[in-house]
């Protein structure tokens, strides 16, 4: 096996912004959203697909981005946590995460946020079942979940509100 | 963590990945979802010089009808398949679709990646056991169609030749008055079942079995079944005598590993509850109840 293989072009829009690299075909996609992009509020938590802290929306649909290379989402659209916030204004759910105490040291918030996200868009009215289920792919380790699937019923309420 | 470097390669049509495969040998490997490759290259517990990426293929994402049976492509999601009318009229088809690991899992993850893993502990063989599915199978040299009792023939063991690829799975419509059931039981939503069973089953008039199949999962190297037990069932109604004993019997046939899911008689356990639950749920839903529910991880 030779050391230096080919390269492989990665062209993809996120959050809105058209992006290119260059990149080995084994660059996870987490790493490349991270360490190319520089895009850090994706996070890194289990490394092995286990704890969703590292979940992006590809073409909508979440995915954990540790267990996706870089080049297998070439020509889609991603979608990360810096989304959220515009002209600093923070999102309907980043209000109500803060809000119903949804976060304790946050590592894991960016995957809660991008699974919500993705559940929100398809049922703007979820039922705590709905939202467990969409969730359950996310670990938090310290928050405990009743607040974070509170935060989420508060982010449809504020979300149909701005409707 | 990262993978092995290897070359990365994307053909555009199901012809030019098979010539693909076949040139490069048995380094290389297909990449459907990826959701069970990636961790295994992650780990290094393989190291392929080459992935072809059929990820893309257009002609193997089809899930459609025909007069007598379900095709599912290769490249069919777990979600897609939850979603779609072949798990409407098939409800067992539902209960382990929409209950593989979690949301960001089932976007990805295929069903032919996961017969073709046949990872002991994976949900679609034993589900594709009770529905008599069929899988077909194409190289550079043409397609044949294989039961999927033939097609898993050990634990990651697969009939696949050289080169070979998964295109379809084919299920036949079940008739009138049937119903079916797949359960699971698990520690969390990402993780594989510690043990799992599934029922489909058709009755007559008077709730008599006319047909029945049996299978767990999680059990053995392969999905556990029995013709003979299934028979024996056959031409009486199912009592739930009839029904603990007929578990007993399948689960002697068992051999699930004591691991870090449970002990092997803790698990044993379970196979028996699981699959006398599938059989009274088969046995509503084949009288027109809906049940919903099954296993849930939320
Ligand atoms: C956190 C986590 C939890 C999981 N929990 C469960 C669970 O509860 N139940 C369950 O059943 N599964 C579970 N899985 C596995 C998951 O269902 C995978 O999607 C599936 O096993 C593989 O499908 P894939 O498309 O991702 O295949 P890949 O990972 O891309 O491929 C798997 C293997 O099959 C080969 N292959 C892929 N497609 C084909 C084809 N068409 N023809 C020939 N060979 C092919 C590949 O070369 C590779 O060797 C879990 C996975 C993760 C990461
Ligand atoms: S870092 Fe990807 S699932 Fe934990
Ligand atoms: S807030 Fe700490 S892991 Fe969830």
């Amino acid at each position: 096996m030779p050391e230096t293989l080919p390269t492989a072009a990665v062209r993809v829009t996120v959050n809105g912004k058209p992006c290119e690299r260059q990149v080995e075909p084994r660059q996870l996609l987490v790493e490349f959203i991270r360490e190319e992009l520089r895009l850090t509020g994706t996070h890194i938590g289990c490394d092995t697909s286990f704890c969703g802290a590292c979940t992006v929306l590809l073409d909508g649909a979440p995915v954990k981005s540790c267990t996706l290379l870089a080049v297998q989402a070439d020509g889609a659209e991603l979608t990360t946590v810096e989304a959220l916030e515009q002209d600093g204004q923070v999102h309907p759910l980043q209000q109500a995460f803060s809000e119903q105490h949804g976060l304790q040291c946050g590592y894991c918030t960016p995957g809660m946020f991008m699974s919500s996200l993705a559940l929100l868009a398809e049922h703007p009215e979820p039922s705590p079942q709905d939202i467990r289920k969409a969730l359950s792919g996310n670990l938090c380790r310290c928050t405990g979940y009743q607040n974070i699937i509170k935060s989420v019923q508060t982010a449809a309420t504020l979300l149909r509100q701005e409707g | 963590m990262y993978p092995a470097p290897f070359r990365y390669h994307r053909p555009a049509t199901l012809g030019s990945a098979l010539t693909l495969l076949a040139e490069l040998g048995a380094g290389a490997r297909p990449l459907a979802g990826g959701q069970s490759l990636i961790p295994i290259l992650k780990m290094r517990m393989d190291e392929p010089s080459d992935l072809v990426d059929i990820g893309r293929l257009t002609e193997l994402t089809h899930i459609r009808k025909d007069a007598d049976r379900y095709h599912l492509g290769a490249l069919a999601t777990h979600a897609r398949i939850a979603a779609s009318a072949a798990a409407a009229e098939i409800p067992a088809l539902h209960d382990c679709a929409a209950n593989i690991a979690d949301p960001q899992v089932r976007s990805l993850g295929t069903i032919g990646g996961s017969i073709s893993i046949a990872d002991p502990s994976s949900d679609w063989p034993t589900l594709l056991h009770l529905l008599d599915a069929q899988v077909v199978c194409r190289g550079l040299h043409g397609s044949r169609t294989i039961d999927i009792r033939d097609f898993i023939t050990d634990s990651y063991s697969n009939s696949l030749a050289d080169g070979e690829l998964v295109t379809e799975i084919q299920i036949p419509v079940p008739p009138a008055n049937s119903g079916g059931a797949y359960l699971g039981f698990k520690k969390a939503a990402p993780a594989y079942p510690a043990a799992a069973a599934g029922v489909q089953l058709t009755l007559t008039a008077g709730n008599i079995c006319q047909t029945i199949r049996l299978a767990l999962g999680a059990a053995g190297p392969v999905p556990v079944t029995s013709g003979d037990i299934e028979q024996s069932l056959v031409g009486e109604p199912l009592t739930e005598a009839k029904l603990q004993q007929a578990a007993a019997a399948l689960v002697d046939l068992s051999d699930p590993p004591t691991d870090a899911r449970g002990s092997a008689e803790f698990k044993r356990t379970m196979l028996h509850t699981l699959v006398v639950r599938a059989a009274r749920m088969a046995l509503q839903r084949a009288q027109g109840d809906v049940v919903k529910g099954s296993h849930d991880y939320a």
